[in-house]
């Protein structure tokens, strides 16, 4: 089987314009969540999310783009443009034809959905833009980074929920590792940030009004936030040869569900799928200094993640490291995994782990070493990151330091 | 209309229970009428919607909310105290 690493990375979320600003802000433990900013505001009884602010995408696109890309395809093809120009990949014949893109997202153009819902419902049009189905589909982010790329092999979206991002690189790496693929470009996205996006969440009245604090007792539900990150995925040997950077390997993955609820999460489904990334990596359980844990802030998903952490990984769940960044970026829904990896990768070049902030008082049902308010200098080989989506659909991604 | 309220109401909760509104016992608990936290959840938007009423509640911290659900009878209280305080 080949080895699979990874030689560009890319980011836009409400942390950051880029993946440097991004580290930054987990390094210094800031929070990216505020009061957001949407039409109708006052009609929301949750107002605060991960929300990227002074965006400007007339400064990225041009007007006949902006026309054709949903809020969630700028983000992604933002964070591609800065992955693939970090990898210093060009795509053309044979390799053009053995490269594709696989990337996660929840909504797709949700954006796109609730506006256009305005013009017919609200504003009683009988006419929208030619442009809403090719702008709000799942897949328009995945063939719009195809076609500015030019990868021509093997393209699709992965919906599942809050583990669509860690689906979708899970996909990418078994393509190139079983040989289907050469290089992938791979991640996820996610802009649902929207007065529709909004209240479908309120209704299920798991949202927090006042912070994402993941693993505090004080803790009373998740935040929403938006944005995309982006992976080149490519061969070691193609790497090596053509002497790229090298950021970490990918070296295990693997996927379960827990076919028992649709929203509460199950501890033996969620412990399944660490012990089944191990395996597949062919790490010790002792091997993995990080966890990058799907973490959300509501009450039924941390205690039940740590309980699945102690059960797989035994005494060395005790000394192991487990934060949740997105006390700090949100819950970017299907694009979560993606801008978490981020987390994970700098915990394997830059020795720095991110904390899980807001952290206030502990849960004895969160009784592991969360890395509470500030991030922390730690020299890890091996990581986990952990993502449990609604539906009972879970997905785990193993990385380890560049060879 | 006091009794109309309290009526509205076990239709409400019996409807989610799969069983006769002569059935729901004030005493009952959500989990002696077996409503899960997504019926909870169900229950409370149909109140909502029934009673024209915001109701405070987070599935997260359930123990933090005014909204009082240890029983038929508390639901009902707490529904009377939402529509005098919201008219």
């Amino acid at each position: 089987m080949r080895r699979v690493v990874i030689t560009g990375q890319g980011t836009i979320n409400a942390l950051g314009a880029d993946v440097a600003a991004t580290k930054r802000a987990m390094a210094e433990g800031r929070c990216g969540i505020g009061e957001l900013e949407m039409r109708d505001l006052d009609r929301l009884a949750v107002r605060i999310g991960g929300q990227i602010k002074d965006y400007d995408p007339e400064a990225l696109f041009n007007r006949q783009q902006i026309s054709l890309y949903d809020r969630f395809t700028q983000f992604t093809l933002i964070a591609a443009r800065e992955a693939i120009a970090q990898s210093g990949l060009e795509f053309s014949g044979d390799l053009a034809a053995r490269s594709g893109v696989v990337l996660g997202t929840s909504g797709g153009g949700m954006q796109t959905l609730d506006e256009n819902y305005r013009t017919v419902y609200e504003d009683g049009k009988n006419r929208v833009h030619p442009f809403v189905v090719p702008k709000l589909m799942n897949n328009a982010a995945a063939s719009h980074v195809s076609m500015e790329f030019n990868l021509k092999g093997p393209s699709f979206t992965v919906a599942t929920a809050c583990s669509s991002s860690n689906h979708a690189m899970g996909q990418a790496f078994w393509m190139i590792r079983s040989g289907m693929c050469d290089v992938m470009v791979t991640g996820g996205s996610e802009s649902m940030l929207c007065f529709g996006g909004m209240k479908a969440w309120e209704g299920l009245r798991v949202m927090s009004k006042d912070g994402c604090r993941p693993f505090s007792a004080t803790r009373n539900g998740m935040v929403q936030g938006e944005g995309a990150a982006v992976f080149v995925f490519e061969t070691l040997e193609r790497a090596k040869a053509r002497g790229a950077e090298i950021l970490a390997e990918v070296v295990g993955f693997a996927m379960t569900s827990d076919a028992a609820d649709i929203v509460m999460p199950s501890k033996q489904g969620a412990a399944r799928a660490m012990a089944g990334a191990l395996k597949d990596a062919g790490l010790n359980r002792e091997d993995v200094g990080y966890i990058n844990a799907h973490g959300t802030g509501t009450a039924a998903n941390d205690k039940v993640e740590c309980a699945a952490v102690a059960d797989v990984f035994g005494h060395h769940a005790d000394a192991l490291m487990i934060s949740s960044t997105k006390s700090m970026h949100g819950h970017l829904i299907g694009g979560t995994g993606a801008v978490e990896a981020l987390a994970c990768i700098m915990a394997l070049t830059d020795g720095v782990i991110a904390p899980t902030i807001g952290y206030e008082e502990p849960d004895p049902e969160c009784a592991l070493d969360v890395v509470p308010n500030e991030a922390r200098e730690a020299r890890v080989t091996a990581v986990l990151s952990n993502a449990f989506a609604f539906g009972g659909l879970n997905a785990v991604l193993a990385f380890r330091a560049a060879p | 209309m006091t009794d109309t309220i309290d009526k509205r109401v076990i239709a409400i909760l019996a409807e989610q229970a799969v069983i006769e509104p002569e059935d729901v016992r004030r005493d009952a608990t959500l989990d002696d009428l077996g409503i899960d936290s997504l019926g909870l959840v169900e229950s409370i938007f149909a109140i909502e919607e029934e009673f024209d009423i915001q109701v405070p509640f987070n599935a997260n911290e359930p123990q933090n909310s005014p909204f009082d659900i240890s029983s038929v009878e508390t639901i009902i209280a707490a529904v009377k105290t939402l529509m005098a305080e919201q008219r």
